[in-house]
């Protein structure tokens, strides 16, 4: 255990982070927008929205990550003179896009389950509640639906925006140097697997960590009203009815 | 005002004193199971009803279908004077008009078994929601009178606490203030107190009590027999889907016409 | 070039490849099926560790979890391949074999898939554990049932029952990630269909041949654990 090449491992592989943290973050966030749209899909009871996003949703969750990397970043080289025609290829061309669109439709597919699973879940009662106020449609949805269906999906989307810092790994075969690439390129240089193996585990735990306790303090900070409550305040005047 | 075009005032004004809110003649079946089979109903301004009946009897469903909640298969209702508008929709009778709808319902407030509070929300919160963003009138404004409002019911000094951390006499009472704070012309309570304990049940009949001496439409489906004889001015009974028997407190329990319903009085003395 | 349909090349004819992907799937199955039972057996201690183990079993087994959930696939592949590889190098130098010795790509693969898979089964075990009845496992123990005959009687046939919906979701997992194998060389489905888009220049028709396939794997497996959860669940009360 060489603990001075480690510590030179440890500064490499960092300067991956900010290119590991780039990719999921812009895939969650295009993905979030995106899963928003397939979740209200699904949920709309019209046959013709429904059953799409249901075969997508099947098809990005029953496929692996790589197979959809591939199919964007070399399939569509199959269609390279379509593509330049239409002015696309730039795009299509550059590993760091091909990348980001994958993961983000691979994520929409798994968060649009999750918020689809939230919406759900908002008490029936208080929409009946805003309903008989005179809420109706995005008013309704904006105050009531939306806040609350957040706080139930929230501890499962915080486990999908985790699963998606770990697959960010998978740019590195598309060339990508983020943290897994920068490791992978180590390794074969000096053949010391186990400690770079160790520098980059602890990269990637480390950030999991910090999201982790991000997450729990969003968390925290969207629900008081399911913490004990505070000291009782000074009452103004006597009850009286 | 003779100009051609009734208001609503005169229209209602020449037919009896200001009528708040009539039915005629609903009918609402769920499935094959026919729950209202032509219900009348009509209150003035003041009157604070009670309608009582045995479960299945069809009273939640009634007032549920006065702010739509149930939209009725037939008959129609009318709040202050206005029809409201019914089409048939693709999964039976629908609203014709959803703004219709909403408008009405920002005047006629109605108040849960279960509360309905907004669990997000702190009990402030929730009593200014429907005035700030429904009747959009100024937040400030709001605000005070929504806290005069949990003064008068008794819990303002839970106001910046959430549904969850109240009791549910007090969380109910907040469910009245938040309907108050809309400034109803009617209000309507589904079995306000039932999922009270019995200890709780008083504080919140205190408060309703108190909002029929002021005056104000009250439709009560309730089971408090007290409440119906002695603060309600009219008490009407539902059986299987129909009116049986409707007067006056005195009349009603006075002098019961129906034998299902001083069996009801019996068995819920 | 000829330019062939892309039935020709998919199909089973003289140029086309619909027997190697094929095959290749077979592949893909084989190794996600080691892994997957690898996992089970790894993920059965890590659990019994977690449940009955003193404090430093416990930790360990947390330790393992976390850890394994935490850290990218695709590093632990790295790790049993490129570090299996250096250890047989350095122990091949030392009988004079030089250079760079690649281990058996199915084996590292496997057990890469295994390491990772167990620390998710051994969650779903452990929360399969928990639903089992406090009383069978009391009387259980009331009537003599040493512990080994009651884990093997009473308690694996009933955490079994509970843990098949969570072991079907791990099992999507595991041949999710017999598609990173790939990088390692060993011929599964995503490896194959990356040599047959390179040699015949149509890298989309292939990849999605693999997709399909893949789906196909997906959509059995699904059925044929639904069916194992109903014929579990005979004889139970459910609460819907």
């Amino acid at each position: 255990m060489d603990f001075a090449f480690m510590r030179d491992t440890f500064l490499t592989l960092m300067r991956g982070v900010p290119l590991t943290l780039n990719l999921a973050f812009t895939a969650v966030a295009f993905g979030a927008i995106f899963a928003m749209l397939l979740a209200l899909m699904r949920m709309s009871r019209v046959k013709a929205l429904d059953w799409p996003a249901q075969a997508y949703v099947f098809v990005f969750r029953g496929t692996p990550l790589l197979v959809q990397i591939f199919l964007i970043y070399y399939g569509l080289g199959q269609f390279r003179p379509t593509l330049q025609e239409w002015g696309l290829w730039t795009f299509f061309r550059e590993p760091y896009w091909c990348a980001v669109l994958a993961l983000t439709l691979n994520t929409a597919a798994y968060a649009s389950e999750i918020m689809r699973g939230g919406l759900q879940s908002v008490p029936y009662n208080q929409v009946e509640a805003a309903r008989a106020c005179g809420m109706s449609g995005l008013l309704l949805f904006r105050r009531i639906v939306f806040p609350i269906a957040v706080r139930q999906a929230l501890p499962a989307y915080g486990s999908e925006i985790i699963l998606m810092v770990k697959a960010t790994s998978l740019a590195s075969i598309i060339t990508m140097m983020e943290v897994t690439g920068l490791a992978a390129k180590l390794i074969s240089q000096t053949f010391r697997a186990v400690e770079v193996f160790i520098v980059a585990g602890l990269i990637y735990l480390i950030l999991n960590f910090i999201i982790t306790r991000i997450i729990m303090a969003i968390e925290w900070w969207l629900s008081p009203h399911l913490r004990r409550p505070p000291a009782i305040e000074p009452r103004l005047e006597a009850a009286h009815v | 005002m003779s100009n051609g075009v009734a208001s609503l005032s005169t229209q209602s004004a020449s037919s009896e004193a200001a009528s708040a809110v009539s039915v005629n003649n609903l009918r609402k079946s769920f499935g094959n199971l026919e729950v209202l089979k032509g219900v009348s109903l009509s209150a003035k301004e003041g009157d604070v009803i009670s309608i009582l009946g045995a479960s299945g009897s069809g009273k939640s469903t009634m007032l549920r279908c006065i702010n739509m909640l149930e939209v009725p298969d037939s008959g129609d209702i009318r709040i202050g004077g206005e029809t409201i508008g019914l089409k048939k929709g693709r999964k039976g009778m629908e609203p014709a008009d959803q703004h219709q709808v909403d408008r009405i319902r920002s005047r006629v407030a109605m108040v849960f078994q279960s509360f309905n509070l907004w669990s997000h929300m702190t009990i402030l919160e929730n009593v200014i929601e429907a005035p700030v963003h429904v009747q959009k009138r100024p937040k400030a404004e709001c605000i005070a009178e929504a806290e005069e409002l949990l003064k008068k019911v008794g819990i303002v000094d839970k106001r910046n606490q959430y549904p969850s951390h109240l009791s549910g006499g007090q969380q109910q009472r907040a469910a009245i203030a938040r309907a108050l704070a809309m400034h109803p012309k009617v209000m309507l309570f589904d079995e306000p107190t039932s999922a009270l304990d019995p200890e709780l049940v008083g504080e919140v009949l205190r408060v309703m009590r108190s909002l029929a001496e002021e005056g104000r439409t009250m439709l009560v489906v309730t089971h408090e027999m007290g409440f119906a004889r002695d603060v309600s001015n009219r008490v009407v009974f539902l059986h299987k889907g129909v009116v049986e028997e409707e007067g006056t407190p005195a009349d009603v329990f006075g002098a019961p016409k129906s034998e299902r319903f001083k069996q009801f009085i019996s068995s819920h003395r | 070039m000829q330019q062939l349909s892309y039935f020709e090349l998919v199909g089973f004819g003289p140029n086309g490849w619909g027997w190697a992907l094929l095959t290749a799937a077979g592949m893909t199955i084989a190794v996600a099926l080691c892994g997957f039972l690898a996992g089970s057996i790894v993920g059965t201690l890590v659990a019994w560790g977690k449940i009955g183990g003193n404090l430093v079993t416990r930790s360990l087994a947390d330790g393992y979890t976390t850890v394994l959930r935490g850290i990218p696939d695709l590093l632990v592949i790295y790790l049993f391949y490129f570090g299996g590889s250096a250890a047989l190098g350095a122990i091949g130098s030392l009988f004079g074999a030089e250079g760079f010795i690649g281990v058996p790509a199915f084996a590292t693969g496997a057990m890469a898939i295994g390491i990772v898979s167990g620390a998710y089964q051994a969650e779903v075990f452990r929360g399969a554990y928990q639903v089992v009845s406090r009383g069978e496992i009391e009387a259980a123990r009331s009537v003599g049932m040493h512990r080994w005959l009651m884990f093997r009687r009473i308690i694996a046939p009933q955490v079994l029952r509970y843990a098949i919906p969570g072991l079907g979701n791990t099992w999507q997992l595991v041949l999710k990630e017999s598609a990173l194998i790939s990088v390692t060389g060993l011929v599964e489905l995503l490896r194959q269909s990356h040599i047959a888009a390179g040699s015949t220049r149509r890298p989309f028709d292939f990849y999605i041949t693999a997709a399909v396939l893949y789906l196909l794997i997906t959509w059995v497996s699904t059925f044929l654990f639904q069916r194992a959860e109903s014929h579990s669940m005979r004889g139970m009360r459910r609460a819907s």
